[in-house]
């Protein structure tokens, strides 16, 4: 033990040494550290793998000063310590775990949590009596801190404790949080912030966002790092059968993944989508002739459903659970022994948080297998085999937070105690995601705000929030609050529908009748048609109609084969780290020996039929098939990034009268394919690569597709119901919303043709860029490969690009544009009127 | 099929009149020089601006531009507004002078009729127009709200109907005229005016067993659909 932790040691009250003695515990290093920060003022990060005693550490510094108060204080005492955590559930395991300790040491204080699903009296009596330690998530904490007592609530706030910060970070939720963790810190300057979080590539950039940003001056929190543990034991699973070229289904590993289960007390398989989690279920269900106790877990499935199956991980009664990223997080489910990430990793820092879910013993190695399901998969778990054994981090960078968020948050600090301009700005700038927020955009944001922001300035009258002749913004209407806390949050769910078992009348129309086995996105049902078979729920349902907001199924007959395979809620790019470990891989073939033998021999093929491009090259193949020719490229940027490059692409080919058709595309690499020969005008410098893939692409070009462009008008919604322009709809208002509700679509036209610099549409192009179009990956590439293309004309299809080429009838195919769809719609009543 | 051919093929027959929906979303009758454009909702975002939905302030501007294209190129001497030409009592008095400025430049142009509509039961009278309920014209009834009871031929708006295609995993949702030779409903024109699915219960009594068109507005043609390709919302 340090000397540190021993001068700590002595600040450990001796009820709680005693505490831990009967437990034959020792308190950790780590642990002691906090407490001695938190008792000098100094917050804190502390990045430690699971198990290692995290959430007591974060807990104890709180503990320990509110049990230094007499009684009587105690009594008087406000909230003292605020839990943040990202999932509901998690702040309401918390709250019991810390029940044993308080109750064992016979503390008297008073905890509770606070999330969308406590009653709305209980709300109001904790915002006039809180109780001593409040856990509740970053939503709630918005509607607090727009309390009108706000101030006086939290005035002798002394810890706030932010869990899982890693990922709270990462999105739209980490700004608003910031910004409330910055309110926080100016209604109790003494404040003691303490984040927990998983291993992250730059932990300084946690540091800063855990205290106030000083102008032009950095300043970050303590670190305290618990290293060390076990290393994982991590293995690829050598299937009997040949890894196939494409796919994603790893069905000849199921024999092998379900002998693993068997050999141990309890798996956790992870899958990258639901439509996964499905496939990997139902197979697995085929091989279990000892009827183990398999569940299936994922964000579709009804709640009641999900809160089954872990009920049963928890009493250890299940031997194992299919599941996506929705149990990658921290809640500690039980004796899992084993980990199993099938499909590819996409991340080396997300595939060791989901290893961490095996084994909570700290000192006891984690037991985790790869399974590739196609041969790029194959490298691609090599590489992050190679990442784990060298600890190496690749998570996101620290956002800039957005406009929309800020937007919504100063509604709330309006609906508060009312603010002046100055102080708010400053105050927003000690956020680290807006550190860097210039002062027009703040006001630019606060008019939008208030009036919506126009150049033509309409809405002077009905601003939601005014300036007083005393200086301070107020809102202008009751209404205005009223708004705010009903849309509150920056979660926009697409619309749900939920999947109802029904049966079929006489008449042939659907009816309800049974039970609703979960949700998916609107859109998903959308492009289903009456009949249409899909796996959802571990089983093959027939669509059979909408009622309502809810979609009609009936079981399929035994043997039916799901029709629609694309349920793909959930998928993660490739991340940029990975992708170049991949990349040098390739390019290098001593590695090939560790590779499977399929594998390696599907890259001496290439190398014999093509060639293998070298680090920092990029390899562009042309190749004839059918009565079409073929472009294929192999950036390994990630799926997003490849789907920007695809359309971009296309475009540039329609302009040099190439006639493309469409293009597909993976995590690895594109495949675009014409009318005319592609690969016999670039030998005739008809085209030219250089100017095909030129940076300038990103100009022009993506300007005039975004502006019609889905993805912007996706963006563009989020970002409308976030900052307030447009109603959230709620559960029960679904009727009624078609009609009541303007389209954004509608809206986002009307903005684009007559102010298409509005501060909105900004924000929306923001979103776009760095969410699903990756322009910055994109960017990046273009660059870097400037001067590095090779050009190989081949006679027919390579290795590497049948892999891409197989995606055909997985992934939709882009450039069919909706007119298409409406020109076959009017092709069939012509058809009809004929034949 | 080329875009003039489809172009030429959407010709409506309703009582003696021979009427062609064009892409703009208005419809045009040309031996009488006529143009029907339905539901402009003028001063619509300001209309909901005095309920705290702050929304872009351009929609009577983008709506007034495109009615003038349409003139334009169509160069009518009657214009019918089906009704709903302001989406509130109040909207005149809101609208801007520029705008103001533009609406009465294209009331100049030509003889204009406004029907009144639900939204807009008592709208103003300009000098050069008429206000009336209903219209008839070569046997064919103009009226806002469709009429079931009625059994001669109507062109009405009011429904605001759009269509819905669904194939390939995708969907498409767009406005549209609907038909059949007893009568037509017109999209509604206003830039911030959303749609009601055809295949909605709404548009039984009108089209009885959905032996219907439509003519779906898109970017650059009219396409005509069958209820057989359409689907629900």
């Amino acid at each position: 033990m340090t000397r540190v932790s021993d001068i700590a040691h002595s600040k450990l009250p001796e009820i709680f040494q005693s505490w831990f003695a009967a437990r034959g515990w020792q308190p950790r290093a780590h642990q002691l550290e906090l407490l001695d920060n938190a008792s000098q003022g100094r917050s804190t990060l502390l990045v430690a793998p699971t198990g290692a005693g995290k959430t007591l550490a974060g807990f104890l510094p709180s503990l320990v000063d509110l049990s230094s108060l007499p009684p009587s204080a105690l009594k008087k005492r406000g909230l003292h310590t605020l839990y943040i955590s990202p999932l509901k559930a998690l702040a309401v395991d918390i709250a019991r775990n810390l029940e044993t300790p308080v109750s064992e040491m016979g503390l008297p204080f008073t905890i509770e949590t606070r999330t969308g699903d406590t009653p709305a009296h209980k709300r109001a009596r904790q915002a006039e009596r809180p109780p001593h330690i409040l856990l509740t998530t970053p939503e709630q904490l918005a509607l607090l801190l727009a309390h009108r007592h706000a101030s006086k609530l939290f005035a002798d706030l002394k810890t706030v404790i932010l869990d899982e910060l890693h990922a709270l970070v990462t999105s739209k939720r980490g700004d608003l949080l910031a910004l409330d963790l910055a309110r926080l810190h100016r209604l109790s300057p003494s404040l003691v912030t303490i984040g927990l979080s998983a291993t992250v590539r730059e932990p300084i950039d946690l540091q800063r966002y855990l205290v106030p940003q000083l102008k032009n001056q950095a300043n970050q929190s303590e670190l305290v790092c618990v290293t060390g543990g076990a290393q994982a034991k991590i293995g690829i699973l050598k299937s009997a059968k040949r890894l196939p070229l494409a796919g994603h289904t790893a069905l000849a590993s199921m024999p092998e993944i379900y002998k693993a289960i068997t050999a141990h007390h309890m798996t956790l398989v992870f899958v990258n989508t639901r439509m996964q989690a499905e496939f990997v279920f139902q197979e697995l269900w085929k091989l279990n002739e000892a009827s183990l106790p398999i569940a299936l877990h994922h964000g579709s499935l009804d709640v009641g459903q999900r809160r089954k199956v872990e009920a049963a991980m928890v009493s250890g009664s299940l031997r194992a659970i299919v599941c996506t990223a929705t149990l990658d997080l921290g809640i500690d489910w039980g004796d899992v022994d084993l980990v199993i990430n099938v499909g590819a990793p996409k991340g080396a820092s997300r595939l060791m948080q989901r290893i961490g879910r095996s084994n909570h013993r700290f000192d006891e190695p984690s037991q985790a297998l790869l399974v590739p399901a196609n041969r790029f998969e194959a490298l691609e778990c090599q590489a992050a085999l190679g990442a784990v054994e060298a600890a190496a981090q690749d998570t996101p960078d620290a956002r800039i937070g957005t406009l929309d968020v800020l937007a919504q948050h100063i509604l709330g600090m309006a609906c508060a105690d009312g603010f002046n301009t100055d102080e708010l700005y400053d105050e927003i700038c000690t956020a680290s995601p807006y550190a860097t927020l210039t002062r027009k955009d703040f006001d630019r944001t606060l008019d939008f705000a208030a009036t919506g922001g126009y150049s033509l300035r309409a809405y002077e009258h009905f601003a939601k929030i005014k300036e007083g002749s005393d200086g301070i913004w107020r809102i202008s209407t009751p209404r205005t609050a009223q708004h705010y806390r009903m849309n509150i949050g920056t979660i926009v769910e697409s619309t749900m529908l939920k999947v109802r078992l029904g049966r079929m009348t006489k008449a042939g129309t659907p009816q309800r009748g049974g039970r609703v086995l979960g949700e998916v996105e609107d859109y998903f049902a959308e492009g289903l048609v009456l009949g249409d078979t899909f796996i959802f729920a571990g089983e093959v349902l027939r669509f059979e109609g909408l009622i309502g907001n809810e979609a009609i199924v009936t079981r399929a007959a035994k043997g039916v084969d799901p029709k629609i395979p694309a349920y793909a809620g959930g998928k993660f790019p490739l991340s940029t780290f990975l992708a170049e470990r991949v990349r040098a891989m390739l390019a290098n073939e001593k590695e090939w020996k560790i590779l499977p033998p399929e594998v390696s021999q599907w890259l001496e093929w290439q190398k014999e039929k093509s060639v293998l491009p070298k680090k920092g090259e990029l390899l562009v193949e042309s190749f004839p098939s059918g009565d079409r020719f073929y472009l294929a490229l192999y950036p390994f940027e990630g799926r997003l990034a490849h789907q920007t490059l695809g359309v971009l692409l296309t475009k540039r080919l329609e302009r040099a009268r190439m006639k493309p058709l469409g293009f597909v595309c993976n995590d690895y690499g594109i495949c675009v394919w014409a009318l005319r020969d592609l690969g016999e005008a670039m030998q005739n410098s008809l085209l030219s690569l250089d100017d095909l893939l030129h940076e300038d692409m990103l100009g022009d070009d993506l300007e005039e597709w975004l502006s019609d462009s889905s993805v912007m008008k996706r963006a563009f919604r989020y970002c409308a119901v976030i900052s307030g322009l447009i109603e959230r709809r709620h559960p029960g208002q679904e009727k009624s919303g078609r009609q009541v509700t303007v389209s954004t679509d509608l809206v986002y036209d009307v903005l684009r043709r007559h102010e298409p610099d509005h501060i909105l549409l900004k924000a929306a192009r923001a979103d776009a860029a760095s969410g699903l179009l990756d322009l910055k990956r994109l960017g990046d590439m273009l660059k870097r490969i400037r001067g590095h293309v090779v050009f190989k004309a081949l006679e027919k299809v390579s290795p590497l690009s049948v892999a891409v080429l197989l995606e055909i009838g997985r992934e939709s195919v882009y450039g069919e544009a909706a007119e298409d769809l409406l020109a076959d719609a009017e092709r069939s009543l012509l058809e009809e009127a004929i034949g | 099929m080329n875009k003039e051919s489809a172009h030429q093929s959407a010709l409506l027959s309703i009582g003696d009149l021979r009427l062609t929906p064009d892409i703009s979303g208005v419809l045009h009758e040309p031996n009488e020089k006529i143009l029907i454009v339905s539901d402009l909702h003028l001063e619509k975002a300001s209309s909901l601006a005095r309920r705290g939905s702050l929304l872009p302030p351009y929609d009577t501007l983008d709506t007034l531009r495109r009615l003038s294209l349409a003139i334009d190129r169509l160069r009518p001497q009657t214009i019918i507004s089906l009704g709903d030409t302001w989406h509130d009592t109040h909207g005149p008095s809101r609208m801007g002078d520029d705008n103001s400025a533009l609406f009465a430049a294209l009331r100049k142009k030509m003889d204009w009729i406004f029907i009144t509509g639900n939204h807009d039961p008592d709208p103003p009278h300009f000098s050069s127009a008429r206000v009336m309920n209903e219209i008839e014209i070569g046997g064919v009834y103009f009226r806002h709200e469709p009429n079931i009871k009625i059994t001669e031929p109507e062109i009405a708006g009011h429904l605001h109907p759009a269509a819905k295609i669904r194939a390939k995993g995708r969907s498409v949702r767009r406005k549209c005229f609907i038909s059949d030779s007893m009568r037509c409903v017109l999209p509604a024109f206003g830039s911030l005016t959303g749609g009601l699915n055809v295949l909605d219960k709404a548009f039984n009594p009108l089209f009885p067993e959905q032996k219907f068109l439509t003519h779906i507005v898109s970017s650059d043609q009219l396409f005509t659909v069958g209820p057989q390709s359409l689907v629900s919302d």
